[in-house]
């Protein structure tokens, strides 16, 4: 934990954001949908930040603007130390091979007519010069970094379980040696046995390329293991910014303490007093007033529902959107 | 008496045996859990109760017994009154599971006519009646509502409330929580147990999360590459879990593994159709493993309640 002040950051947002254009039906206005309203963070070498919260409340829209997939709609994004946002094609195609990405359905994210090889191949074969002899030569050494046996090379992915698929997903983000890779749930499409594997890879792999990770996920299990920083959103805002152990030691936003407590435990002095959240996540398009979860919140007040809250840094790193949160400690 | 007793159940697809010999009994107001990873024939297991295995798969079975009848006995017509009557099932994915050509009201005033019958308006009622049970909100303009227009919550709500139509004695709920979101899958769990106890219902529980059976089932049976590995109850199984392999899914739990520099992991996968091997069908995986482990196969043994497939089973002390 020494080193967290001193790591070279290798990415960096500025309160980010992304709102899409929604048609609501023929002649009628278009409706806004912030997926994404002012997010900000760092991301440093060698350690992993987890986004946490659950489906709709923009997870994936987050990683679609930092691996440049799309143009975020304000806000700055900086990758190692050039700005993204501002830059044109060349110098976008350039910094894109700094950030790579794995996605959560290994069945899905390999082309099913290309051979391991190839796939691995294809990052060098479009952003490097090198030769078809130099190229076969690092993805062969990469799939025995990866735990694939050379054989695999001719293989078609096919012949392969959910769990090596995600190895092979994990080789191709990794060829180009970036210093970011965004893994979108890499193993909630896993079972448990083989789930344990892929995470002690990532970790290991991690330690030996200083690599940076984004990992996106809604197990807040896996994320106690593998994360050092962790950020819980919530309809497109971030409500709890904390270190790991502070976060899962002492959540402060009623969102984040919430999520922890549906989590199923097996330990049963672990489980605490299940306290279920009424209703669902509203919809981006028309989000409540003042802060965005008062309608689910047990310690909503009438405040809640006019002022929006802002993230305050509570110290040691602990950042929380709540209005409450001095009243409720 | 059992209420559901099931007698060395195989079931075939061609040469590959999905299911092998299971035996399970639920009773009358029971929640039982059956974890298992993809593959161990925990789903199978409950399709053939329903009996939704179609062909070229092959049933068999000494009994499958539901109050005090074996369904493979009786006639058709009678096995079909009783399904989704008497023992009704939910499935995992919630939106692939309402018909989306249909209204929420036409499929549940559907189950209940064929079930029961009345009028039009009397369905329309109880329909409203079950929606609500179901804790869903504002559920009089809900009953118009097109699965589309639903959240996999709410589709899921729906999915109970039709297995719950006609007061099942026996509910199967196969990974009913796994395509949710945690604060709804807390939701749900809480809203299946509610109904379980008022109802008097039993309930088993298949999933492939161990915390969720930790919280909610009495007992637990442990499936691996279509057998029964282990049966036992809770919390003492997570406790002390006396098979090889319910011991190392506990330990590569991220969940036991904070503050570790690295998981626990189990080396190798669930062997598929064609690489079973001759002996314990864990061998190859199991930490433990003996000569003997290789050439024969165990069977489940041990005291009623708690059994263990496996020639060394662990020690009662170790956790």
């Amino acid at each position: 934990m020494s080193d967290r002040n001193n790591a070279a950051v290798v990415l960096e947002s500025q309160a980010l954001a992304k709102h899409y254009a929604v048609s609501t039906g023929f002649l009628k206005p278009k409706a806004l949908a912030r997926a994404l309203d002012g997010v900000s963070f760092t991301m440093q070498a060698g350690r992993t930040l987890a986004v946490v919260g659950e489906s709709g409340c923009g997870k994936s829209t987050l990683a679609r603007q930092l691996t440049m997939i799309e143009s975020p709609t304000s806000g700055a994004l900086l990758v190692a130390g050039a700005d993204v946002t501002h830059a044109d094609a060349a110098r976008r195609k350039q910094l894109r091979q700094q950030v790579q990405m794995v996605f959560q359905n290994p069945f899905a994210s390999l082309n099913p007519r290309k051979k391991i090889g190839h796939a691995l191949e294809e990052p060098l074969t479009i952003n490097t010069g090198l030769d078809k002899a130099a190229r076969g030569e690092k993805a062969r050494a990469m799939m025995a970094r990866v735990g694939l046996r050379p054989e695999h090379y001719e293989r078609y992915p096919h012949m392969f379980s959910g769990g090596q698929r995600q190895r092979i997903a994990i080789a191709r983000a990794l060829m180009l040696q970036p210093k970011i890779v965004v893994l979108d749930e890499p193993v909630s499409a896993l079972d448990v046995s083989i789930q344990a594997q892929v995470l002690n890879l990532l970790m290991d792999l991690q330690e030996e390329t200083q690599v940076a990770y984004l990992f996106i996920s809604h197990n807040l299990a896996v994320v106690e293991l593998i994360a050092d920083e962790v950020l819980v959103m919530y309809l497109g805002k971030v409500v709890e910014r904390a270190p790991k152990k502070l976060l899962f030691a002492t959540p402060r936003h009623p969102y984040t303490q919430a999520l922890l407590a549906s989590t199923p435990r097996i330990d049963a002095r672990a489980r605490q007093q299940r306290q279920v959240l009424s209703g669902e996540l509203p919809s981006p398009l028309a989000p409540p007033s003042g802060c965005a979860f008062h309608k689910r919140c047990p310690h909503a007040v009438a405040k809640c529902s006019v002022e929006t809250p802002v993230l305050e840094d509570l110290g040691g790193g602990q950042h929380v959107a709540c209005l409450r949160v001095h009243e409720l400690g | 008496m059992a209420l559901l007793e099931v007698k060395d159940l195989g079931v075939e697809f061609g040469a590959f045996r999905a299911v092998d010999n299971v035996s399970l009994h639920v009773d009358a107001g029971e929640v039982l859990g059956i974890v298992g990873e993809s593959g161990s024939g925990k789903s199978v297991t409950a399709l053939a109760l329903m009996g939704l295995i179609e062909e070229p798969g092959r049933v068999h079975a000494q009994h499958l017994r539901f109050d005090g009848r074996d369904l493979l006995a009786m006639p058709l017509k009678e096995r079909r009154a009783l399904l989704g009557k008497d023992i009704a099932m939910i499935f995992q994915d919630p939106m692939a599971s309402l018909n989306p050509c249909f209204t929420v009201e036409f499929q549940l005033v559907e189950t209940l006519r064929i079930h029961e019958g009345g009028s039009r308006k009397a369905l329309r009622a109880r329909a409203l009646e079950l929606l609500q049970q179901v804790e869903i909100p504002d559920a009089e303009r809900r009953l118009s509502a097109y699965p589309h227009q639903l959240s996999g919550g709410m589709s899921q709500r729906v999915m109970v409330a039709m297995a719950i139509a006609c007061n099942p004695r026996l509910l199967i709920a196969d990974e009913p929580t796994t395509a949710l979101d945690v604060t709804i899958q807390a939701q749900m769990l809480a809203l299946l147990l509610r109904l379980q106890r008022e109802r008097g219902m039993a309930l088993v529980l298949i999933t492939h999360d161990l915390g969720v059976v930790a919280e909610i089932a009495q007992r637990v049976l442990v499936m691996y590459a279509g057998q029964v590995v282990e049966t036992s109850r809770v919390p003492d199984i997570f406790e002390a879990p006396r098979h090889p392999y319910t011991e190392a899914l506990l330990s590569a739990l991220p969940e036991h593994n904070i503050g570790q520099r690295r998981l626990r992991s189990m080396s190798g996968m669930v062997p598929g159709a064609f690489d079973r091997p001759s002996g314990c069908l864990l061998s190859p995986r199991c930490a433990y493993v003996q000569p003997r482990c290789r050439d024969e196969r165990p069977a489940l043994d041990g005291d009623v309640g708690m059994q263990a497939r496996c020639f060394y089973p662990l020690a009662q002390v170790s956790a």
